[in-house]
């Protein structure tokens, strides 16, 4: 596709979804925003529930359009999400999706494999912000992982040259480094982060994360307004575990980026507590909680809903709805800073639904 | 699990990527084996939780019985010929040398010496955040060293 028309449509698609805080408040507040929700499995239904009750407690001007999204096997035998799971997002645009179960049959594909092929999920966004009241041995973190997340080390591209000789295929292409780069620096402009850090090993991929690298460079040269800088993926982390203070936006191809991502993620407490947004082409957005299924505790009233619930807020001000967004946020962190009524992986006793009641009781005294 | 914190006991090392349970809780692990890549990171996120590059030993084993240990750190020019360097991580790798050696009792001598003039904090150099010497430093080791005997 020629230079600028390939970069028109990239803007529309990328930016639009961005852009829209200009025009959304208005038009979102005449009506409700569907949404599609996707409880998943285990404690999914019970955390879904709870951000349900909890967007009511707000007034979110979100209508929940409830989709299962276990593969099925299509004509001609290709495994599939459902039509109507398709079609609910096709035509939402947003999704809200809690943990997944990988299903044991044989041959069955990896559920967020094939989300992400059918929505062409390429941007895994994390922001990683400690949470006053979970102590950890890190404070004041405040920083976003943006993961390339369709190719890289992950291209599935490995093949045997002779017994016990094998190579894998890190792939990287022109088109994938600059739209995640452009994701990058929209992000930062959008969300007013003053620098985008490229996160590479170019000295030692030469080729290959030479040419992502390249691609941040371009695209940093139309983003004045956002400081740009590279650093190597072994400094990144020497330096994350002694000051990750001194870390904002970061950018990065796959394999760093699913490393990196968890690594922030534990920083201010594990993946219970970290919300994630995947971001797809076309306008298409599916937010989630990367925890698991916690089967053991399923059914119980004892799961944390606070990483679906802050996915969910990332959800809400990337629709533009930010007013909703910062209460429901604050009402779930000053619940977890008073630290009177805790989820038991969170430090207290108490339940599921009590948590839920706790933040929903805050909304309203925020009114 | 839904939370991968440390309370959590039904926490499955698949439910917590590695990364992030190195950051939560080090003291679960033991000695990590793993591909190139890998351990150019972990290696140094690894090192970033003991005080970083200008305390950590390190060691490169060859074929034919070849073994080299080095520091990690940089050449620091800025403060070269000023008497100011930390000569910690060279030490202790010199330490690990002996040690592979079989010369575990001078090893241990040395390390217990290093290690015992860090914690006591009265001769640090100015990266442990004291203000002595790379000299001072050396001969408080030296001067433990001849205690221990």
């Amino acid at each position: 596709m020629a230079g600028c028309a390939w970069r028109s449509m990239l803007s529309q698609v990328v930016g639009g979804a961005m852009r829209r805080p200009a025009l959304s408040s208005a038009s979102f507040s005449r009506g409700m925003q569907t949404v599609t929700l996707i409880p998943g499995d285990g404690i999914g239904p019970e955390i879904s529930s709870s951000v349900m009750k909890i967007f009511e407690a707000a007034n979110a001007p979100i209508s929940w359009e409830e989709r299962n999204v276990t593969a099925i096997k299509g004509p001609g035998g290709k495994w599939m999400i459902p039509p109507d799971a398709k079609e609910s997002m096709d035509k939402s645009k947003i999704g809200l999706k809690g943990p997944l179960k990988t299903p044991i049959a044989a041959g069955h594909p990896s559920m967020n494999l094939l989300l992400r092929k059918t929505f062409d999920l390429y941007a895994n966004v994390r922001p990683c912000v400690s949470i006053e009241g979970y102590k950890t041995p890190y404070t004041d973190v405040d920083l976003v992982t943006i993961r390339e997340n369709t190719e890289g080390e992950y291209s599935g591209i490995e093949h045997v040259i002779v017994e016990g000789v094998v190579q894998s295929i890190k792939l990287i292409t022109e088109d994938a480094s600059r739209r995640i780069a452009e994701y990058a620096f929209e992000y930062a402009r959008n969300n007013q982060r003053s620098s985008v850090t490229a996160v590479h090993k170019a000295n030692i991929m030469r080729m290959s994360d030479g040419l992502f690298l390249r691609k941040c460079r371009e695209v940093a040269e139309n983003f004045k307004d956002v400081r740009f800088t590279e650093m190597y993926l072994d400094t990144v982390c020497l330096n994350m575990v002694q000051d990750p203070t001194q870390f904002d936006v970061l950018v990065m191809p796959n394999l760093y980026g699913d490393i990196l991502s968890d690594l922030c993620a534990g920083l201010i407490g594990g993946l219970g507590v970290t919300p994630s947004g995947n971001i797809g082409a076309n306008g298409v957005a599916i937010f989630e909680s990367v925890h698991g299924t916690a089967p053991d505790i399923a059914g119980l009233d004892m799961a944390n809903p606070t990483a679906l619930l802050l996915s969910a807020v990332m959800m809400l001000r990337h629709m533009g709805l930010h007013d909703h967004g910062n209460k429901i946020q604050t009402a779930c962190f000053d619940t977890i800073r008073d630290k009177k009524v805790l989820t038991k992986d969170l430090g207290g006793n108490s339940k599921c639904s009590e948590f839920t009641a706790e933040i929903c009781r805050r909304i309203q005294d925020l009114d | 699990p839904a939370g991968a914190s440390r309370s959590t006991p039904s926490n499955t090392p698949t439910s917590c990527g590695c990364h992030g349970c190195m950051v939560q809780d080090p003291t679960q692990f033991d000695v990590l084996v793993m591909p190139n890549l890998y351990g150019d990171i972990l290696s140094d996120l690894c090192a970033g939780l003991i005080g970083g590059l200008g305390v950590t030993p390190s060691g490169n084993i060859g074929a034919n019985g070849v073994a080299i240990f080095e520091s990690v750190h940089g050449t620091a020019p800025d403060i070269a010929g000023l008497d100011m360097a930390n000569p910690t991580a060279l030490l202790l790798s010199a330490v690990m040398m002996l040690r592979h050696m079989g010369l575990h009792d001078h090893g241990n001598k040395i390390q217990t010496a290093c290690f015992d003039t860090i914690r006591d904090k009265k001769v640090l150099t100015k990266d442990l955040g004291g203000n002595s010497k790379c000299s001072e430093f050396t001969a408080e080791i030296c001067r433990r060293i001849q205690d221990l005997d």
